[in-house]
């Protein structure tokens, strides 16, 4: 299946019991799965009106209790911002996909990784910031969209899955056997179900007197190092001690991956350093990885945004960057001139 | 002695923020009121809006949802598509509904969500100092028509947003009111109470629109803004059932 409906599975797997999408390239196979099983009784799929409403739809539908999910691509993430500030403010568990393409305004509809500073800087207004999930294929995709609402349900976050256009689009087998853990099906006391029985529950991300909003920011905060602590996922292929360390993330892995392979059978020893997640960003496990290698490179469809947070990792070492913009993609022989160049010295 | 009348226990016995002579206080005592009677304090799930009824939630003593502007009923779709069983309402004013959850509330009406919608038009932006508003009246002077609105000037017309959801085969009941003397007082009461028993009734989206006074804004003392509604906002602004 393609890494679309995978997430869709994930998704319908994990108990979303609401979401809500709008058209929009190349995650419409995404919205249409979500569509096709969603429409069944104690689960519902709305075609919402745009992006925006989406997003305030899945926010009353976690405030009712219920696990939920968006999905949208680049331009279409950015109408959200608000929507998903709003969900981190008021605490909200909530999954949002994006299915990234070429920005910024229109675009392209091609595979980009320019999302990057959107998704793991907070993207919309105000100090939060939401775990982010990459899978580099299909059946990571599966998985991470389980994983993302657990994420979601512990820590009361929104979470962000972000995949690329290729990830969306290609198609591969899935081992659907393992039965997928699912975590943290607690009743949530906060949320609002009728106040019968109980002091009514409000939902809010406002705190107009003085000091209170500080006060939740900081909270917040504590939120964030917890999660910064325990949620760092990433993966090494490769030798362990390199003369070059790369350094990426989605389909672009993938593409490193078979450099490395290339470089390994032309006697330059390389490795894939490859976060799973973008944030918080795996900088204990890629400190000690590029302990090992003598140069760094990083590998983006961007103009270097996990660039920026290697170099944050990696003070004391020379990070290069290779990458193209626009919907280009690095190709796995530009990888490996590239990387022959560097290492000839 | 029978105690015959009390404060709605879906009421909180709180100060509220309102101007002196703001339609707020009235409305939220409807509101409150008619979730008393009709016996649904445990189930209903308001969405409060932004706007001066942004903190509608500390004055209410049941579940409430905040929703960020305009989009009250996208929230509202997201908790009643949820909890059916549940009553939801939305309380929001002219800027919020009319102007940006233009879209929101079309598409919410036109799906037919099973949802109450309190509509609070006072003509005005009130909370941020009194800007033009959907519902401004031509000529009504406001922070940004300081010569008044114009319609050829590209300020607009006044938007009749009831009018034109009616027009809309998932709205069950759409009605206009007002809370500028004791008898419509009572008249919006009864009409809350009927858009909620709609909901209960799973006839479809309920809107009631009350014409609402906003004093500090307009300028006027609170009874002159009450005059105001009857001798002027009401000729852009009929009162009346408009579908049901």
């Amino acid at each position: 299946m393609s890494g679309n409906e995978a997430m869709g599975l994930g998704a319908f797997t994990a108990g979303c019991r609401f979401y809500a999408g709008y058209p929009i390239t190349p995650q419409n196979e995404l919205t249409a799965y979500m569509a096709s099983c969603m429409r069944l009784p104690g689960r519902t799929f709305v075609q919402a009106e745009s992006e925006l409403a989406a997003i305030n739809m899945v926010f009353g539908a976690s405030a009712a209790g219920f696990r939920t999910m968006t999905s949208s691509s680049s331009p279409g993430i950015s109408l959200k911002q608000e929507g998903i500030s709003y969900l981190a403010g008021a605490q909200l568990p909530a999954v949002i996909i994006n299915v990234s393409r070429g920005g910024p305004g229109l675009g392209n509809i091609a595979s980009s990784q320019s999302d990057y500073f959107q998704s793991t800087r907070g993207g919309g207004h105000g100090d939060y910031f939401t775990p982010v999930l990459s899978p580099w294929s299909v059946e990571e995709a599966f998985n991470l969209a389980i994983l993302a609402f657990d994420v979601a349900d512990f820590y009361r976050t929104p979470v962000l899955v972000l995949a690329d256009a290729i990830i969306g689009q290609m198609m591969e087998p899935i081992n659907l056997n393992r039965k997928p853990l699912i975590r943290n099906r607690k009743p949530k006391r906060w949320s609002l179900t009728g106040a019968k029985n109980r002091p009514p529950n409000i939902v809010k991300s406002f705190f107009l007197q003085e000091g209170l909003l500080e006060e939740h920011n900081l909270l917040l905060e504590k939120k964030w190092q917890k999660i910064k602590l325990r949620e760092q996922r990433s993966s090494i292929y490769g030798k362990k001690k390199v003369d070059c360390l790369i350094v990426a993330y989605g389909s672009q892995a993938r593409i490193a991956r078979q450099a490395v392979d290339v470089l390994s059978c032309q006697g330059i020893k390389a490795g894939l350093f490859r976060p799973i997640t973008l944030w918080p960003y795996p900088d204990k496990a890629l400190k000690k990885a590029a302990s090992l290698a003598r140069k760094i490179v990083v590998v983006e469809q961007s103009l270097g945004q996990m660039d920026e947070d290697v170099r944050l990792a990696l003070p004391n070492k020379e990070i290069n960057f290779l990458g193209k913009t626009g919907g280009g993609i690095p190709s796995s022989l530009e990888i490996v001139k590239f990387v022959k160049k560097l290492t000839k010295n | 002695m029978n105690k015959k009348y009390n404060r709605p226990e879906s009421l909180r016995d709180s100060d509220t923020h309102y101007c002196p002579g703001c339609g707020h206080g009235i409305i939220h005592h409807l509101v409150a009121r008619a979730v008393d009677e009709l016996k649904i304090r445990q189930k209903v799930i308001g969405v409060a809006p932004v706007g001066c009824a942004v903190v509608a939630y500390d004055y209410w003593n049941f579940d409430v949802c905040e929703a960020s502007h305009g989009r009250a009923l996208a929230v509202a779709t997201g908790i009643k598509r949820c909890r059916p069983k549940n009553i939801v309402f939305t309380y929001q004013g002219d800027g919020d509904l009319a102007s940006i959850g233009a879209a929101e509330t079309l598409h919410a009406a036109n799906r037919g969500e099973n949802v109450t919608c309190i509509f609070i038009n006072n003509a005005c932006y009130g909370m941020t100092g009194g800007q033009m508003a959907p519902t401004t009246i031509i000529g009504q002077k406001t922070a940004t028509t300081p010569s008044g609105r114009n319609p050829f000037a590209g300020d607009g017309w006044p938007l009749k947003l009831s009018e034109i959801l009616s027009t809309l085969k998932g709205v069950c009941f759409a009605v206009r009111t007002s809370v500028s003397n004791p008898r419509q007082v009572h008249q919006a009461y009864d009409y809350i109470k009927k858009a909620f028993c709609s909901q209960i009734d799973k006839k479809g989206f309920s809107l009631v629109e009350v014409l609402s006074p906003c004093p500090t804004i307009w300028q006027k003392t609170p009874v002159e803004a009450m005059q105001w509604i009857e001798t002027e906002m009401i000729k852009e602004f009929p009162l009346g059932v408009i579908k049901e």
